[in-house]
This record gives structure tokens, C-alpha cells and sequence, in this order.
């Protein structure tokens, strides 16, 4: 299958630390790819690269065709890739209608109208269109990481990135952030999800990756994954299902 | 008890006690507004002579102190924003301007900076003009509340430069990262995003500006402006009545800035917004 994302030997340094040691991975279009691993392997980093919110060192990332190290325009990538950030970093002065709207009125240019129905019909798909004028301190967290998941998507992106979504949730917000994603990896969204909710990913990934020291130790299908015998998998499984 | 006379969120706890009624109806800062114009009244029609001649007097004195303090305060706004961009600029060049430009003028009183500006700025541009043969410029004479403006504007701007700079590193990394991540440039970012939550953040320290630029403002009276301050001097110099003078003079200081203080405070009020 043709590859949208394309990782090639990509090195990262955070001053004196060696967060990614020559990651490569390729990401096809419609796939959803899973990366777990445990704190400091470098796996939010490799996501943050893919749309260079993080620059990197040595290395090639090509994302639609576009590589991101000679392009001059970054935005013009960065608008066809969504990310939805653990800490959600919704827009606080602004509604969740605004929210939705800002970058579609300045970044895509449609025009008021268009862009509130487009907000309204996603804020219909995640669940709470009754939330359009409250302001993002008024939601719960489950709310508000499923607007930042219709503000992502209000840009009709490509790809969409996903950073720890659930982490900052509490227990019994996680599952309808969960349905959302499910919902997309069904409509055929490529993801990457930075995750550690394994239910998740038995259930939409295509592809497992653990990460450690900042490089891909093991990649796998979810069968294969989690039936796993290597020694890193199942103690890595170990801690996450907490068996 | 009686909810209205419970303290809500924006109220003042201080003169609040548990089962006073009346008190804790009163707003402290307006009590004070009260009683300052109560005071500046009563004097006026109690003993007209002389405090409402002091007043009839001084009123063209107090015209100029709000004309110089609101424009030299909106010219203070850009020049901070302008400041505070390029103290927070990654390019080096207006990194280093912006820096230079705050360093300097705040190790130089106010005071000197407004003669400077008044005495010998006016012969720089004479000088310049001379060389460049401009007759226009060589001739230039300084406007007194001219160059007053342009003193307490460069003045003030650097300390708003560092405010502003202040405010938007407040803003959360997330805020900008969620911006540029949906493809805004970096100034859409700015525009949209990081600013509108950066004044208001800093609007508490940009309204103490205010008012301080307001007090400063009787500096001005040193160089040939003819403010509040100044205006007293004048009268006093006639009549010779310091206690009255002066009494009157600081009252209406302090009425222009007790209504500054609650104008900021509404404004605050109307653009909060929770985190």
C-alpha cells in the first residue's frame, strides 16, 4: 500500500539527550498505526516530528508526498495533519464554536456560514452540538478533548496524530474520547495514536509499535503483538495491563 | 443569613464581618470615590474663595494632564506591544534593538528623559537639519507638550514592553503549539490566539500603568507644560495660598485616579474570562 508518512533514520537530541536514534517508519494511507513504550522513548517526540512541531536532526520525513526538512511553507503540511494534545489546549478565550471555526475562517478561508455548519455537523459526530457556545473551562475533560478532536478534523486533514489523548482523563471519560477514535479508524482515517489504552488498539490498530531509548524495538499486528512471547512485549504488557 | 449580603466572587472581603448588613454593601473603592468628590464639592461651595477660583484656574491645567496622559498612554499600548514582540523576537537584530531600548530607558529618571527630550533633542534636530541644509529642521522649535508626549511615551513604553512580554510568555506553550498545528502562521497564531489572551491577562498591570503614567504626568510641568501641577504653581505664585493650592491640586489628582482605578476595574470585570 502506498505510504502517506514516510520516517526515514530520523535523529533527535534534546541538548545532551538522544531522544530519537534513527526512527524509520512508513505509514500508509488508512492505516492506523498504535505506538506504545514507556515514559522518555521518545514517542511523542517521533509524533511531534511528523507534523515538525519538533524539528529534528538527521533524517528524512516525507508526509503526503511533501518532505518536511526542504519545504518553505510548513503550513500548507500542517493543515492537512491533525494532532490532538494530552493536555487538549483548546482555545481558552474563545467557545467551542469559535474553536472550531478560527482556522477554517483564517487558514482555509471559508467563508462564516460554511464554516459553522461544518463545526456543528462535527460537533453532531463527537457527541455534544448542545456544547457550541460554552467556553472549553465549562466541559469536562472528555468534552473537551472530543472538541479538540472536532477542531482537528474541521480542517479535513489527512492524517490525524493522536498524543496520549486519554492521559489526562479521568476513568470514566476515557471511553467516549475512545468511541470517537474508533469511529474514525472505521471511516478509514490514517492515525498515529500514542497510546497506552490497549483496548483501543486491539480493537482499531493495524499495527503495534513499542518504542524504547528512542527507537522502534518491536512492530507488530495486534494478534501477533499481544500474543507475543519477546521478552521487552510482555513486560512491557505487563506494566501497562497491569497483569 | 440574608444572601445578598454575602461577599461574591469579584467582592471585596475586606470590610466584610460576619452579620454586618450595611457595610458589606458598600463597595470600599467607591466609598473612597465618594468621599473625594464630597470633599473637592464641599470645599468649592463652602469657600468659593478660594478654592472654586483655584478650580475655575487650574480646569485648563487638568484639560492638559488628560490630554497628555490618554494620548501618551495609547502611543505607550503600540510602542509596548511593538517592545514586547521584539524583546521576544527570535531574530537577533530586533531582539538586540528591543532589549537595548528597555535597558536604557529605564536606568534614566523620567525627569531627565522629558529634558532631554525638551532641551536637547530640539538642537539635535536643529544640528541635523543645519547639516543636511534643511531649513525646516534647522528652525525647528519644540512644542512643549509635544515632546512632553514623546518623553513619557518612550519612557512608559519601555516598562510596557517588558508587561506585554511578560503576558504573552504567560500563555500556555499548548496555546501556540494547537495554533500552528492547524496551519496558522505565526502571526495568525499571535493574532488570534496568543494576544487576545495575553491582554487580558496582563490588563490589571497595563491599568497600574495607567494611573502611574497619570501621577508622572505633573513632571511635565518642569518643561513648559502648562498641566494640573504647573497650573498650581501659577496660582500659587499669585496668591499665595500653599494649603489651598495644594490641597486642592492633590484632590484632583486623586479624583482622576480613583476613576481610573474603577474604570480598569470594569474593564477587568467584563474581559475575564477562567482558564
Amino acid at each position: 500500500m502506498e505510504a502517506i508518512i514516510n520516517i526515514e533514520n530520523v535523529h533527535k537530541h534534546f541538548g545532551r539527550i538522544h531522544a530519537l536514534r534513527g526512527v524509520s517508519l512508513d505509514v500508509s494511507r488508512g492505516e492506523v498505526v498504535v505506538i506504545i513504550g514507556p515514559s522518555g522513548s521518545g514517542k511523542s517526540t517521533l509524533l511531534r516530528c511528523i507534523n515538525r512541531l519538533e524539528e529534528y536532526d538527521a533524517g528524512r520525513i516525507v508526509v503526503d508526498g511533501i518532505p518536511l526538512d526542504t519545504t518553505q511553507n510548513i503550513n500548507a503540511v500542517r493543515r492537512e495533519i491533525g494532532i490532538v494534545f494530552q493536555s487538549f489546549n483548546l482555545f481558552a478565550h474563545l467557545t467551542v464554536m469559535q474553536n472550531l471555526t478560527l482556522a477554517q475562517r483564517v487558514v482555509r478561508k471559508r467563508p462564516k456560514g460554511e464554516s459553522q455548519k461544518i463545526a456543528l455537523d462535527l460537533l453532531t459526530k463527537v457527541g455534544i452540538p448542545d456544547k457550541a457556545g460554552a467556553y472549553p473551562i465549562q466541559l469536562s475533560g472528555g468534552q473537551q478533548q472530543r472538541v479538540a478532536i472536532a477542531r482537528a478534523l474541521a480542517m479535513n486533514p489527512k492524517i490525524m496524530l493522536f498524543d496520549e489523548p486519554t492521559s489526562a482523563l479521568d476513568p470514566e471519560m476515557i471511553k467516549e474520547v475512545l468511541d470517537v477514535m474508533l469511529d474514525l479508524a472505521k471511516e478509514g482515517m490514517t492515525m498515529v495514536v500514542v497510546s497506552h489504552e490497549m483496548g483501543f488498539a486491539r480493537a482499531a490498530a493495524n499495527r503495534m509499535i513499542l518504542m524504547d531509548e528512542g527507537q522502534i524495538v518491536e512492530e507488530a499486528t495486534p494478534e501477533k503483538f499481544f500474543a507475543s512471547s519477546h521478552e521487552r512485549i510482555r513486560s512491557f504488557l505487563g506494566k501497562v495491563l497491569h497483569m | 443569613m440574608d444572601k445578598r449580603f454575602e461577599p461574591g466572587p469579584g467582592d471585596s472581603k475586606l470590610f466584610y464581618l460576619p452579620g454586618s448588613k450595611l457595610l458589606a454593601h458598600i463597595d470600599p473603592w467607591w466609598g473612597l470615590v465618594a468621599l473625594a468628590v464630597g470633599l473637592t464639592v464641599i470645599l468649592v461651595t463652602v469657600k468659593a474663595d478660594p478654592f472654586l477660583n483655584i478650580l475655575l484656574f487650574v480646569r485648563d491645567g487638568v484639560a492638559v494632564t488628560a490630554l497628555i496622559t490618554v494620548t501618551s498612554f495609547g502611543l505607550v499600548l503600540i510602542v509596548g506591544l511593538i517592545g514586547g514582540l521584539g524583546r521576544l523576537s527570535r531574530n537577533p537584530f530586533f531582539h538586540l534593538i528591543a532589549t537595548l531600548y528597555v535597558e536604557i530607558v529605564r536606568g534614566i529618571p523620567l525627569l531627565v528623559q522629558l529634558i532631554w527630550w525638551y532641551f536637547a533633542f530640539p538642537v539635535v534636530i536643529q544640528g541635523v537639519g543645519r547639516w543636511l541644509n534643511v531649513s525646516a529642521l534647522a528652525n525647528y522649535q519644540a512644542n512643549a507638550i509635544f515632546t512632553a508626549i514623546v518623553g513619557l511615551t518612550v519612557c512608559y513604553g519601555a516598562y510596557m514592553s517588558e508587561i506585554y512580554r511578560a503576558g504573552i510568555q504567560s500563555i500556555p506553550k499548548g496555546q501556540a503549539e494547537a495554533a500552528r498545528s492547524l496551519g496558522m502562521t505565526p502571526f495568525q497564531s499571535m493574532r488570534h490566539v496568543i494576544l487576545p489572551q495575553a491582554v487580558r491577562m496582563v490588563l490589571p498591570p497595563v491599568g497600574n500603568e495607567f494611573i502611574a503614567l497619570l501621577k508622572d504626568s505633573c513632571l511635565v510641568s518642569v518643561v513648559a507644560v502648562a498641566d494640573l501641577t504647573r497650573r498650581g504653581r501659577e496660582f500659587m505664585a499669585v496668591h499665595f495660598n500653599p494649603i489651598e493650592v495644594w490641597t486642592m491640586v492633590a484632590l484632583l489628582y486623586l479624583v482622576m485616579t480613583l476613576f481610573s482605578a474603577r474604570g480598569v476595574a470594569w474593564l477587568e470585570k467584563k474581559t475575564r474570562f477562567e482558564r
